[in-house]
């Protein structure tokens, strides 16, 4: 899927160029070198796929935001069954920037919410690029509410730039909605699994992200703030991005040894994820298992000990009294 | 009438309001132009007047030590987890540099004091942010001090009055600093369980995730007069919306408009005001 996305894929397209002229040529000549050649080819894949597996933090950055990634409703389509999308906030409005509702995943009824980002120019506009607004994540809590008074599981999928930086968002209470939903998360009376399945940022993902278990795709990133944001004010040069996407510790394997995340599922190589049979199959079992983990656990057990993997979080020192 | 004492001190005037003044602090020796109406104030004249703009009422920065002296009954506040001190969990490229001037500037460890405190006779647990250090940032040692300030009000069954000032959270320590916003978030989240009383000040300028979490999660949420208050800061939303900011927008005046702040209150009178909501939550007993 991500085929011309980076500068690196030249290199291999050239290669793959060079090989083409190859075969050609032995046809020509009539040799057969058709055994070597396929092994030029199949060592240029494998190639491939190594540096794949090691891109660096800013090129996960920059394959996070893909617009060819699958979308929060996509994962909700492909995960679930008789999902049915609730609107609204029973306040000011409906926020295409945030898909909710109830639905089937595997034999147990759950709500499921995410940010929902689209895969054009139009459906980003109509979605707002994913970037919440207050409506949004107040009808996120009303969603949540309502799971708790049902007693049904929340699944919530991360993805989205951040929070809705305009006029109206400050105006109808941006913060006041962001922490509202924090504190209603921290506490709700069922179990939650989040998965970060793309862009995660700042305020506006983390909204979604208090749960008993957190799992994120191998490329998708978690951050404070945008690295460009960073850059700007930190260096005063958006160009240098890249430098701190890798001092903003923002990838799985970084926030794993970090404890802020709980698993990885890894990404199939340059192909559409949802059409990958044995990645659909990990996402699907890797909630499943959580889910079940954590379900199995008493509620009030399961509040404490949600909030103690908040509490215990952060580093600092502390003298010895 | 409670007078707080103030140690000798250097003025500090923040300057990083919208009407930034084109002239430079030290452009003549100990007298600063207000940032709002330019008025030349001097430093002593600055300090008579406790930290406000005679002009034009505008409330310049304080510092977190004045800010709890002119809280809390004269010397009553005793300071808890003083030691906190960040560390640099990600290596982050500055950070040690950037905390070591900022302790030095400040003399303080860290972005926020907390403490115990008696305000009209009346024990309370009282935090102020230092708008000086790292711009009030919240990284791990501010999220740890507000949560152990709110476990420490549910243990002696207190109230908790926050004083804010922050610019969000600490960039240099990455996710660490955005999970304190769902740390404090979640200790309030108790706080409020335990039926105790949560009060935030806002003050110049309060934004980001810290507005974005405790700040906002008050029973009662008090602006000191032309703060700037909200999530996105100004010139981001302008840079990205393009838009043009209406006139006051994000100050205290315009969100009391919108419904987002309970008072206004000048900061002379914020003392009086802290004892006349703490007495009536004590079902209108003060505890003098
Ligand atoms: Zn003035």
């Amino acid at each position: 899927m991500a085929n011309n996305k980076f500068e690196f894929e030249a290199a291999y397209r050239l290669l793959e160029n060079k090989l083409e002229e190859l075969r050609q040529l032995s046809e020509t000549l009539e040799c057969d070198f058709s055994n070597e050649i396929a092994n030029v080819e199949k060592r240029i894949s494998q190639l491939r796929a190594e540096r794949y597996k090691h891109l660096t933090p800013w090129e996960q950055v920059i394959l996070s935001r893909d617009l060819e990634r699958p979308m929060t409703r996509d994962y909700i389509d492909t995960l679930c069954t008789d999902f049915i999308e609730l609107h609204g906030d029973r306040l000011y409005g409906d926020d295409p920037a945030i898909v909710g509702g109830i639905a089937v995943f595997g034999d147990r009824a759950v709500t499921v919410i995410g940010q929902q980002k689209g895969q054009d120019t139009a459906e980003n506009i109509r979605h707002n690029f994913g970037m919440p607004r207050p409506e949004g994540f107040r009808k996120a809590h009303r969603l949540l509410k309502n799971a708790e008074r049902f007693q049904r599981p929340v699944i919530t999928f991360i993805n989205t730039p951040g929070a809705d930086p305009g006029i109206g968002a400050e105006e109808r209470g941006q913060a006041w909605a962001i922490s509202q939903l924090l504190l209603c998360l921290s506490s709700l009376r069922v179990p939650v699994v989040s998965v970060i399945t793309g862009e995660g940022g700042s305020g506006g993902a983390l909204a979604l992200t208090i749960a008993d278990r957190i799992i994120m795709l191998s490329n998708a990133v978690f951050s404070v703030a945008s690295p460009e944001t960073c850059a700007s004010i930190l260096l005063r040069d958006v160009k240098r991005a890249g430098e701190m996407a890798e001092a903003l510790k923002l990838n799985a394997p970084a926030l794993k040894d970090l404890r802020i995340i709980d698993a990885i599922v890894d990404e199939p190589l340059n192909e559409n994820l949802l059409g990958a049979p044995d990645f659909v199959a990990d996402l699907r079992s890797a909630i499943s298992k959580h889910l079940d983990e954590v379900s199995a656990q008493p509620l009030d057990d399961l509040i404490r000990q949600r909030y103690q993997r908040l509490r215990v979080i952060g580093q600092f020192y502390e003298p010895d009294l | 009438m409670f007078k707080p004492t103030f140690k000798p001190r250097k003025a500090y005037i923040d300057l990083s309001g919208i009407s930034k003044s084109p002239l430079s602090l030290d452009s003549r020796e100990g007298n600063f132009p207000c940032p709002t109406c330019s008025t030349w104030l001097s430093e002593a004249e600055i300090i008579k007047n406790n930290d406000f703009c005679p002009r034009c009422a505008r409330h310049f920065a304080v510092t977190a030590w004045e800010r709890i002296y002119s809280l809390c009954d004269e010397g009553t506040f005793e300071e808890w987890d003083s030691g906190l001190t960040s560390g640099n969990p990600l290596q982050f490229p500055d950070y040690d540099a950037k905390l070591q001037r900022a302790s030095e500037d400040t003399h303080l460890p860290e972005a926020i004091i907390t403490g115990k405190g008696i305000i009209g006779g009346m024990e309370c647990v009282v935090g102020a942010m230092e708008p000086r250090f790292m711009m009030g940032s919240m990284g791990s040692v501010v999220g740890e001090k507000v949560c152990r300030a709110a476990e420490g009000a549910m243990e002696r069954s207190l109230p908790l009055i926050l004083s804010c000032c922050s610019g969000g959270a600490r960039m240099q320590e990455g996710m660490l600093s955005l999970m304190q916003m769902a740390k404090t978030s979640a200790a309030i989240g108790r706080l409020n369980q335990a039926g105790l009383l949560y009060i935030t000040i806002l003050t110049h300028p309060t934004t980001g995730g810290v507005t974005a979490s405790f700040a906002s999660l008050a029973d009662i949420i008090i602006g000191e007069p032309g703060a700037l208050i909200g999530f996105t800061g100004p010139r981001v939303i302008e840079q990205t919306t393009g838009q043009k900011l209406p006139a006051g927008f994000q100050r205290s005046e315009y969100l009391l408009q919108h419904g987002m702040l309970d008072i206004i209150q000048p900061r002379l009178e914020m003392r009086s005001l802290l004892i006349r909501l703490l007495a009536v939550h004590q079902g209108g007993r003060n505890g003098q």
